[in-house]
């Protein structure tokens, strides 16, 4: 039987934004929040809804973004906004986009394409929601994109580490201490990675900086525009949970990328490119910065000792030098004498090899 | 019963299903447009029918098999808030694992509806029925009812959908039905075809709360103290007005389907001229019956009263029908450790409910059949010995009764 799938549609509103200039004029994200000074999430939501335009609905978890956002008589959502639970954002866009499919089919609705996303953050999405986004992935009858903003800390509860804190950072739970210096002592999950090993039917996940809004903007539209269940990543600068001058935000964010902390890189249909400044490094254009430029800026690294910086330094030329896919996924190493991948299926009984090739069979 | 003029122009047929299959056909016919699903005993069977009538055809639904119970719960939330019609359920400690979800669906004001198939929590591990699963909502503005039968099961899953999606009240409904012995037992049902639900319920209908961009409104944003008492007294409102609503609606199905209770939050057996009058919810109704039954051959003047909506809780029937008896005997199929004379949930509402009364009658609790184990004939035999002593004053009023319970136990 054959795997329901939506096929990618004609969005013209969707087009690639090649300039600045090309970036719609309209916001439908607006005044009424009261985000901090210097706030990249918030930036964020600018973009998205910008990219997305006003068929779009969004659903936020509970996170800064929903908390600081939506003070009852001042949403700044032009679009419509709708809550859902810390862990729920994979869950609650399936089933939005499943109420309007089956409306829409039964004639209760009028037929277009609505754009449903999901905005959790690391928390809601990293830890608790993951599950739930791992599901939604696998539902590839319905077009909806899941944003999580990443802003390395549960920075609405007064900044405790998540799974997404970086190791070493000092949070409200993770202090450093006369006895224990470093008490983060878990390494930052690699989510976007994780989500395109296990989804090989999700059609784009992309790994993206609010500091670069453009590209943020340009992601956000290819998901859309290739449709079914979408992921993508972004890297925000937080003033107050990595303690830092709110005007430096842009400035960290793409520090993080210049030292390869963060890389840019997007999954579409299969086929990884790098993006900007990654792509740059992957091809041997630029040298990464070290990361002691990027962590001594932030007053959560502020105890870090040459030692803890040498860690996570060798932790980051780890992921450049060794991982087979750098910055992509974790493996360092293939098992000798493997064939190359369009070979393998040669090595399938007869009449197997066809399916395997990718074609799905009615 | 004698099928009225109008019932006679809508063609029924009799099935023989289980419980679960029942909620089955009134979703087929009810035309949902979301569910989700996720396995736990006993509930998980509705699903299995819905999942197959939709693969054969018989339904235009989308079933979304989730990957957990908090995401079922969250699923249906958001189809629901699009303006589609939405069905859910669980069981046990897969409910309280939905738990979140399941209370902000009543915040929320969205009309869904839920099968639980009541299975006690876990540990230790039970299959069997306990009512303290879908009890455990009982105070965050969900609808609660219990059914007792097959066809009572089709007929309470249209009227769940017409009282909650009503605008009056918009609240989620929870059908509680007894595991295994409801959900997985056969009884032969009268499925009314699709002309006589459509006649009875009308399309659902969310109007300006509908989340779509053609409406851009920010639903739940941050209120705090500013703004959440006047909300929670809305929802106690639709409660409220959630009373007159029920009783409409019941009597438009008992009008087009010729079947039903005269009242439409209790059943009442044999209690007219009852002195002593037990009270149960759900499948206990059975033994109880058959043991009034054999209690009236024997001369006693005993009755039954089931409760049929826990939420909103029927504080009226249960005066009209219970002053002046000489005593009321309250089978809990849960418990409520700590409480109230260490009685169970249905013990402390029904005594509360009675408090006001000048000849309010002594309220004796009984804790029956938990995990599953069968509530017998001689067990009620023995509950009404005991209600009758009680009553006298000859034992114990101030603690409930355990019933079967094996051994000392202390």
């Amino acid at each position: 039987m054959a795997i329901t799938q939506t096929r990618p549609q004609e969005r013209p509103e969707l087009a690639p934004i090649r300039t600045i200039r090309d970036v719609p004029v309209e916001e439908f994200y607006t005044s009424g929040h009261r985000t901090c000074q210097g706030c990249h999430s918030a930036l964020l939501m600018k973009y998205l809804a910008k990219a997305a335009g006003p068929r779009t609905v969004t659903i936020g978890a509970t996170g800064c973004m929903y908390v600081a956002n939506t003070s009852y008589y001042a949403t700044p959502w032009v679009i419509p906004w709708m809550h859902t639970q810390l862990g729920a954002t994979g869950s609650a866009v399936i089933g939005a986009a499943a109420g309007y499919a089956v409306q829409q089919r039964k004639g209760k609705l009028a037929e277009e394409p609505i754009n449903v996303i999901g905005i959790a953050g690391d928390g809601g999405g990293a830890d608790m929601g993951l599950s739930a986004i791992s599901a939604a992935l696998q539902h590839t009858q319905y077009n909806v994109l899941i944003i999580l903003y990443d802003n390395e800390s549960y920075a609405n509860t007064d900044i405790q580490a998540s799974g997404s804190t970086p190791w070493g950072a000092v949070t409200a739970f993770t202090p450093s201490g006369t006895v224990k210096r470093i008490t983060q002592d878990r390494w930052k999950k690699n989510t976007p990675g994780m989500l395109v090993a296990g989804h090989p039917e999700a059609r784009y996940i992309g790994s993206a900086s609010a500091a670069f809004g453009v590209d943020v903007m340009n992601k956000i539209r290819t998901a859309l525009r290739v449709g079914g269940p979408t992921y993508l990543h972004v890297h925000d600068a937080c003033p107050k949970g990595w303690d830092f001058d709110p005007r430096y935000s842009r400035e960290l964010g793409q520090l993080a990328v210049e030292c390869g902390i963060v890389p840019l890189w997007e999954v579409i249909e299969g086929e990884l490119q790098y993006n900007g400044i990654t792509r740059q490094i992957v091809e041997g254009r630029r040298k990464r910065k070290p990361v002691r430029e990027y962590l001594m800026r932030q007053g959560r690294f502020a105890h870090f000792t040459e030692e803890d910086v040498d860690y996570f330094q060798a932790k980051v030329d780890e992921m450049w030098e060794k991982w087979i896919l750098p910055g992509v996924l974790p493996v360092q190493a293939l098992p000798e004498g493997l064939p190359k991948p369009g070979r393998r299926a040669a090595g399938l009984a007869d009449g197997a090899g066809a399916a395997a090739n990718g074609a799905v069979a009615p | 019963m004698a099928m009225t003029e109008v019932s006679r122009r809508f063609a029924q047929h009799e099935e023989l299903i289980t419980g679960t299959e029942a909620v089955a056909q009134a979703l087929r016919l009810a035309d949902v447009d979301v569910m989700a699903g996720y396995p736990i005993r006993p509930y998980d069977s509705v699903m299995s029918s819905v999942a197959k009538m939709i693969a054969n055809g018989q339904m235009d639904a989308d079933f979304i098999v989730a990957e957990s119970e908090h995401s079922q719960f969250e699923i249906v939330k958001h189809a629901s808030a699009t303006g589609a019609r939405v069905f859910v359920g669980s069981s046990g400690v897969g409910w309280m694992y939905a738990m979140e979800a399941i209370v902000v669906t009543a915040a929320l004001r969205l009309p869904v509806v839920a099968l639980v198939g009541n299975r006690a929590l876990d540990d230790p591990g039970a299959f069997g029925v306990e009512h303290n699963d879908a009890l455990m909502v009982r105070d965050s503005g969900w609808l609660l009812y219990w059914v007792a039968e097959g066809q009572e099961a089709l007929d309470a899953t249209l009227l769940a959908y017409r009282v909650a999606e009503d605008a009056r009240v918009s609240l989620p409904c929870a059908l509680s039905m007894d595991g295994a012995f409801l959900t997985h037992s056969q009884h032969l049902v009268l499925v009314p075809e699709k002309d006589l639900v459509e006649a009875f319920l009308p399309p659902y209908d969310l109007k300006k709360r509908r989340f779509h961009p053609d409406n851009p409104i920010s639903i739940a944003p941050q209120y705090n103290e500013d703004w959440v008492m006047e909300t929670r007294k809305q929802s106690d409102a639709a409660m409220r007005r959630a009373r007159g609503v029920i009783a409409e609606a019941y009597a438009e199905l008992k009008r087009l389907t010729g079947r039903g209770d005269p009242d439409p939050f209790v059943e009442t057996y044999r209690v007219e001229d009852a002195d002593y009058v037990l009270i149960g919810m759900g499948t206990v109704a059975m033994p109880i019956k058959v043991a009034v039954d054999q209690l009236r051959e024997e001369g006693k003047r005993v009755g039954f009263l089931r409760i049929k909506w826990f939420r909103p809780f029927p504080d009226e029937e249960l005066r009209r029908l219970l002053h002046g008896r000489k005593g009321v005997g309250v089978v809990d199929r849960d418990y409520s450790y700590g409480s109230t004379r260490h009685g169970g949930a249905v013990y402390n509402e029904v005594r509360s409910a009675l408090y006001d009364l000048e000849d309010r009658p002594p309220v004796i609790g009984f804790i029956a059949g938990l995990g599953g184990r069968e509530v017998s004939v001689d067990d009620v035999f023995q509950i009404e010995a005991k209600l009758e002593q009680a009553a006298a004053g000859d034992l114990g009023a101030e603690s409930a009764h355990w019933i079967g319970v094996r051994g000392p136990v202390e």
